[in-house]
Order: structure tokens, then C-alpha cells, then sequence
């Protein structure tokens, strides 16, 4: 495999981490991340799903609006305001999608950290509550149980990476 | 078998602490005393306790029979149940960085023909 693998954690009450290496310099990274065009290309497009919608107006207090759209013309929206922006390392927005299935608003730090040409991507999603970011936990979980037994391993072994 | 919200919460509750993930991942290799579990902590074993009754509490771990040693153990059956409800997120997340590395591959090829335009001042 020739990146690392996706680290998924819960820090504490209100938030879900991710950390993920790409083996790319971290412009590269910023960009595929903030132009339209290179988005369209990898987030959320599978199964047939499009980001039909891609809008970022890149500064602070500025908007962003994605729009997703099914071969079946199921539609799905979010968006959101653009806190911080220190290209190209760091950046803040608050997410909301149109029909959520979580109570209020979201913050999203999303951190670059280059080393020795390779990029880790550090993503923080706070939830206002901690209902919130359980909800969000639990809400795709039809194929999610299947899974579980065969993954305990795979967690026991990052759990023993993280513990220090 | 589905375990009740409240229960679920325990569990990321109890695994949202270093030293908690730690004592799990001791006793993913064997099951162990409270004495054995406090040694490679800079910890009183009433902290330990402490840490081992909220991870008893989310049902992560057990006591074993032995009267004397009461050794924990894990229970994996509760561990699982958490990571089933972050392994659908992380595998929504892994389809798309596993996309991403294929765009930063194509980028990387163009990158070299591009000529480098920051200019002086540029540093946002």
C-alpha cells in the first residue's frame, strides 16, 4: 500500500479525528481540497454519485455549498462559512447539510502537515452536542455491524499505537 | 443483539481516555490483575481502579473468577460494537482518500511542468 491508513477516533465527547497520510506535497493536498474542480473528483463520488455542486468562495466569512446528486435524482446539499484560512495548512468551516440528521451546526478543522514530502491530513469534526456526534456515529450502521467482529483486531492494534 | 444508547455512549465515554485505551490494549494480550495493570502506569492503583471501573462500567471489561486476583479481562463483544458504529464512517472516508491518492498521483505528474508563480509577497 502506498499511503497509511485512515485513523477514525472519537478524542472526546463532541468530536470525531481523522488522520491520513497522502504521499503527495501538501499544496497538492490544499488544493485537491479547496478547488472545485479537483473535489469534484474524489469527495463523496461513488455509486454512481456526483458532486453535481461545488462552490467555495475561499476566505474568511466567505461560503462553500456542495450538492450531491444520485443516478436516481436523489439530491443532497450542505454547506457552510469558512472560519480561518492559512493556505495551505490550516482552515475552519462550520458544516451544515439541508436535511440533516443531526441537531445543529458542525466545525471542521481540517490541519496539512508535510514531512519529508508526504502530507497528513488531520480532520476534526465538533458536534454542539454529544447526542450530535453519536447520532452521526450511529446513523449509517446497516453495514457497519457486519464488520465489526473482524475489525477488533485491526482497532486493538491502533488502540495500542494511540495510548501514550 | 443491539445494546442501548446509553450503553454505546459508556463505551466511547470509557475509550476516550489515553490511559483507559492503554489498559485495553494490555489486556487485548491476556487478562491481568489490578497490581499487573497499575505497573506500567505512574499511577496508585486506586487511579487504576478507578480508570477499570468506568471500562467495567461500558461493559469493555470483566472480572475473572479467581477470589484472589480477580483478574480483568476483555470484553470484545462491546469493543466490536463501538467500532462497528466508527468503521462505517471510517470506510465512507477511506472510499474517498483512496480517490484522492489517485488525483494527487495525476497532479504529482503535472506538477513538474508548472512554473512556480508565488511572487513576493504572495504570503497570504
Amino acid at each position: 500500500m502506498s499511503t497509511g491508513t485512515l485513523q477514525v477516533t472519537t478524542p472526546n465527547d463532541r468530536e470525531i479525528a481523522m488522520t491520513r497520510v497522502f504521499d503527495a506535497p501538501r499544496q497538492l493536498v490544499w488544493d485537491a481540497h479547496t478547488r472545485p474542480e479537483l473535489l469534484k473528483r474524489w469527495l463523496g463520488v461513488h455509486n454512481g454519485w456526483i458532486l453535481a455542486v461545488c462552490e467555495i468562495d475561499l476566505k474568511v466569512g466567505g461560503r462553500y455549498r456542495y450538492e450531491w446528486r444520485s443516478p436516481k435524482g436523489i439530491e443532497m446539499g450542505m454547506g457552510g462559512v469558512y472560519r480561518e484560512i492559512v493556505a495551505p495548512e490550516r482552515m475552519v468551516a462550520t458544516e451544515k447539510f439541508d436535511e440533516s440528521w443531526y441537531p445543529g451546526e458542525a466545525l471542521d478543522t481540517t490541519v496539512l502537515l508535510e514531512r519529508a514530502g508526504k502530507t497528513t491530513v488531520q480532520v476534526t469534526v465538533r458536534y454542539e452536542s454529544k447526542e450530535a456526534r453519536d447520532g452521526v456515529l450511529r446513523s449509517p450502521m446497516k453495514e457497519g455491524m457486519e464488520s465489526g467482529y473482524d475489525k477488533l483486531a485491526e482497532l486493538l492494534a491502533s488502540l495500542a499505537t494511540q495510548g501514550a | 443483539m443491539q445494546r442501548s444508547p446509553d450503553r454505546l455512549d459508556a463505551t466511547f465515554a470509557a475509550l476516550a481516555d489515553p490511559t483507559r485505551r492503554a489498559i485495553l490494549a494490555r489486556l487485548a494480550s491476556g487478562q491481568a490483575s489490578v497490581t499487573e495493570l497499575a505497573e506500567p502506569f505512574a499511577m496508585s492503583q486506586p487511579a487504576i481502579s478507578k480508570h477499570l471501573k468506568v471500562l467495567e462500567r461500558a461493559g469493555l471489561i470483566s472480572r475473572g473468577r479467581n477470589a484472589q486476583r480477580r483478574p480483568r479481562r476483555l470484553e470484545p463483544k462491546a469493543l466490536a460494537e463501538a467500532n462497528a458504529w466508527l468503521e462505517t464512517y471510517r470506510r465512507f472516508w477511506e472510499g474517498n482518500y483512496q480517490r484522492l491518492d489517485a488525483l494527487l498521483e495525476e497532479m504529482k505528474t503535472m506538477e513538474p511542468k508548472r512554473p512556480d508563480t508565488s511572487q513576493p509577497g504572495d504570503d497570504r
